[in-house]
């Protein structure tokens, strides 16, 4: 049997956390390749719905990255609202029986390349030894490929 | 312009990129095609070396055509890169340029995983599935079209921020330039000679300086900060302090009789502290405005004066113009701009954080700025060169490059201007006072780079300046009161000892001190070395990720007046060029309400940064809420709070970044 791989979304703000990852390609700094992302314009945009769809659809873990607080939002304050909901959502994920660890918020500048390559790694290597997202296959997929 | 509607079933075309291998040698792009080619939608997937190139667009354009395409994928590099051209490509071939969706398999793919091509071959078609699947739900789009002002406010009035404002001035724009000194003319004005030329500084500058005074275009506000701006691209609303100088600017005649007979006598910043000035002082004789400004921290008046008794006052006596008015308060101004160039340079290290070189524990350890005073006919020796210890010229002369600059303990970065500068410095003293004082330059690498600045190098060999590979570890000072220090040249394996009665460091450039505060109101990004980050290194040098908002010059890094001149002058041309057509056209990312579900309960007002909502009565007895356009700058904050999914953020609605997700997941 194949390793497990981890599938992990990541939402990633435009000005920051999105540019980040792109720092991460220009400096050519490798990372495991587990991260598909998301763009948003901010972190603040992340609706709850999009972390429970994520998990609904099989994803092993979801990172929410954004701009620096407390003074780097774009939007002055959205990243604090995402940081809000986050914990809030950790809390629910865990009555659901998924670990609350498989969701992370972090923030990465539009400089910070090798953090944002740090931070998938690192929640990559949380999640293979978490294992897979206890739900995957809990849902029909039937629907999904309208 | 033709929009097809997209009530018709989605018709996707894919263009995956090879970019010229920097994705295909890492990627099986033939198996992704092979793979997302079935998905329920897609039409047509190719590829290409360039998508953007124009033959390549061309490409494009006709497959839009022969398929009847009316969703368009590119999986290229990021969308930071290129997406205008590609919209302008789908404008072209009839198709409303929101129906493009970007993924980004360079930057997120390809580059960063080398070293496993199956993997980045999975991922390439988990985003390129994300993609499609978003791309169903996308809609057409019309951006949004707003007057914009003609004002620009540039922050910073030295070189860059003088020549950005001249040249914007010349362009017709109203220019408000703001510094924070009492006088514009930045580091600049405080130099003796400029490199390679060694033309005199203030020849080159003062002209320049006069000329923003006298423009009708430009409003000068020195001895001022901005403290925070507001507002959108095109229509920013700058609010300016304006520092209380306690002398009527308008009253002013600059005689500077007032100096004259000032009690106090403090460390004179302009000059380095080398000597004092009064608590009520005219910066230099060529400040622009000449007009003098009270230091209120060290003004006997200000400190000491109870209501009734006031304290020694003779400033106001001296003043035959009458314009010295304790009574002035600051005042905040604000001022509409369309656009903003952030101009406010850097500061120099300070030496004092190697002590091991003796600067500020030997009077005649010096910096190169200290040096540039003591050479200039308006510092403290009026031009003439003295060793600070013994008041007389110096023998030997000692240059230490790399001063904070190169070193993993400070600044990893070279400063740029440090070789070119101790050159200057060398030459002037064997050119303007005498070939026979002995120099010696310490360094790591001769870093001369720029026009004509090797052959000053050349120069400089050639009229017996002493070259030494290797920075001493520690200045001495002898009984005399002289320097002696050792250094080992890498190029003769030697270890020297040198004499010399005056040491000058090549102190190197850093962020300036206020610089989290600009980033903040401004909301720039900055690099790891803390000076402000550019919105693409080589292809967008002067501009941020914030449409209107331009960096120039030496905040951006270390610099020479070559580049900073250049960069204002690219600053202003990207103003002209934003602002010149009296309209903008902005993204049409910005929150809807859906009438229909809005429950007229508020959260969405009370999260909004920007109060770009308010409520509206829809029929009698139900509010609803309103989205104004032109201050909505699409966060979605508002759409993510709403508990009844009334709001929604175009191009990036519910539907879509749910599709995209499940699309990424979706097992194929």
């Amino acid at each position: 049997m194949k390793e497990f791989e981890p599938k992990i979304v990541a939402f990633c703000c435009n000005w920051c956390a999105y540019a980040g990852a792109d720092q991460a390609g220009l400096s050519r700094i490798q990372y495991a390749p587990n991260v598909r992302i998301v763009r948003m314009m901010c972190s603040g945009r992340l609706d709850p719905m999009f972390v429970l769809e994520a998990f609904k659809s099989g994803a092993d873990g979801v990172l929410v990255a954004g701009c620096h607080t407390p003074g780097d939002c774009h939007y002055l304050s959205g990243n604090f609202k995402a940081e809000r909901r986050v914990l809030l959502l950790k809390r629910l994920l865990e009555q659901m029986g998924i670990e609350p660890e498989r969701l992370r918020i972090e923030w990465v500048s539009a400089s910070e390349g090798a953090k944002f390559a740090q931070v998938v790694n690192e929640l990559t290597q949380k999640i293979r030894e978490l294992g897979p997202n206890p739900l995957k296959g809990a849902f029909s997929n039937s629907s999904q490929n309208r | 312009m033709i929009f097809v509607m997209t009530e018709e079933k989605p018709r996707i075309g894919v263009f995956l990129c090879r970019c010229g291998g920097n994705i295909s040698d890492f990627v099986d792009l033939e198996k992704v095609k092979e793979k997302i080619s079935k998905i329920d939608g897609v039409v047509t997937v190719e590829i290409d070396d360039h998508w953007c190139s124009a033959p390549a667009g061309q490409k494009i354009k006709d497959s839009i055509k022969k398929n009847k395409l009316n969703r368009v994928i590119i999986a290229a590099c990021t969308i930071n890169m290129h997406q205008e051209h590609f919209q302008e490509l789908l404008e072209e071939a009839g198709l409303n340029p929101y129906l493009l969706e970007r993924v980004n398999v360079r930057e997120q793919g390809s580059w960063v995983h080398r070293d496993n091509m199956e993997a980045a071959t999975q991922k390439e078609i988990d985003l390129v599935k994300g993609g499609i699947f978003r791309a169903r739900c996308l809609t057409p789009l019309t951006p949004i079209r707003e007057k914009v002002s003609r004002n620009v406010v540039v922050i910073g009035g030295g070189i860059t921020g003088i020549i950005a404002s001249l040249e914007l001035a010349a362009g017709g724009y109203h220019v408000y330039t703001v510094e924070k000194s009492p006088t514009i003319g930045g580091r600049m004005a405080k130099f003796s000679k400029v490199f390679p030329s060694l033309d005199c500084a203030s020849c080159i500058l003062t002209p320049k300086m006069a000329a923003m005074e006298s423009s009708k275009n430009i409003t000068l506000l020195t001895y001022s900060e901005v403290q925070e701006v507001s507002g959108s691209p095109g229509n920013y609303k700058v609010k300016i302090l304006r520092k209380p100088r306690y002398v009527d600017e308008s009253k002013c005649i600059g005689c500077g009789d007032c100096t004259q007979v000032c009690p106090v006598k403090v460390p004179d910043e302009w000059n380095s502290g080398l000597n004092k000035r009064g608590a009520i002082y005219i910066s230099f004789p060529e400040a622009v405005p000449r007009v003098a400004t009270v230091d209120e921290a060290n003004c006997l008046y200000i400190k000491h004066s109870k209501p009734g008794k006031p304290v020694c006052g003779k400033c106001i006596e001296a003043c035959k113009a009458d314009a010295i008015d304790f009574k002035m308060k600051p005042e905040t101004i604000e001022i509409e701009a369309g656009a903003i160039i952030v101009a406010v340079g850097s500061e120099v290290f300070d030496a004092r954080q190697k002590p091991e070189l003796g600067y500020g524990i030997y009077p005649n350890v010096i910096t190169n700025m200290e040096f540039e005073r003591l050479t200039n006919s308006d510092g403290p020796t009026k031009g003439e060169l003295v060793n600070p210890v013994t008041g007389k010229p110096p023998k030997t002369v000692a240059f230490i490059q790399c001063v904070g600059s190169r070193d993993e303990k400070f600044n990893p970065y070279c400063c740029r201007i440090g070789c070119t500068a101790s050159l200057k410095h060398a030459v002037y003293i064997k050119d303007f006072i005498s070939k026979d004082i002995d120099i010696y330059i310490c360094y790591n690498d001769m870093r001369t780079v720029g026009k004509g600045f090797e052959e000053f190098y050349r120069r400089a060999r050639d009229l017996g300046v002493k070259f030494i590979r290797g920075i001493p570890s520690e200045i001495k000072q002898k009984p005399d009161g002289s320097l002696v220090f050792n250094v080992f040249d890498a190029t003769t394996d030697t270890l020297f000892e040198v004499n010399a009665d005056m040491v000058v460091l090549a102190a190197g450039l850093i962020p300036p001190k206020d610089v989290e505060k600009i980033r903040e109101t401004l909301k720039i990004s900055k690099g790891p070395d803390g000076f402000l980050l550019e919105a693409h290194e080589k292809l967008r040098p002067v501009e941020t990720l914030t449409d209107g908002i331009f960096v120039a010059g030496t905040c951006l890094g270390p610099m020479d007046i070559h580049d900073a001149t250049a960069e204002g002058m690219a600053a202003a041309s990207k103003v002209m060029g934003f602002l010149a057509a009296g309209e903008i056209v902005r993204e049409p990312i910005i929150a809807k309400v859906d009438e229909d579900l809005c429950s007229g309960c508020r959260m969405c007002i009370s999260v909004c940064p920007y109060d770009a909502i308010e409520m509206k009565e829809r029929e009698e007895g139900k509010v609803v809420s309103s989205v104004n356009e032109l201050m909505c700058k699409g966060c979605g904050l508002c759409a993510s709070t709403c508990p009844s999914g009334a709001i929604t953020v175009q191009n990036f609605t519910d539907e879509q970044l749910r599709s995209q997700v499940k699309g990424i997941l979706v097992e194929l």
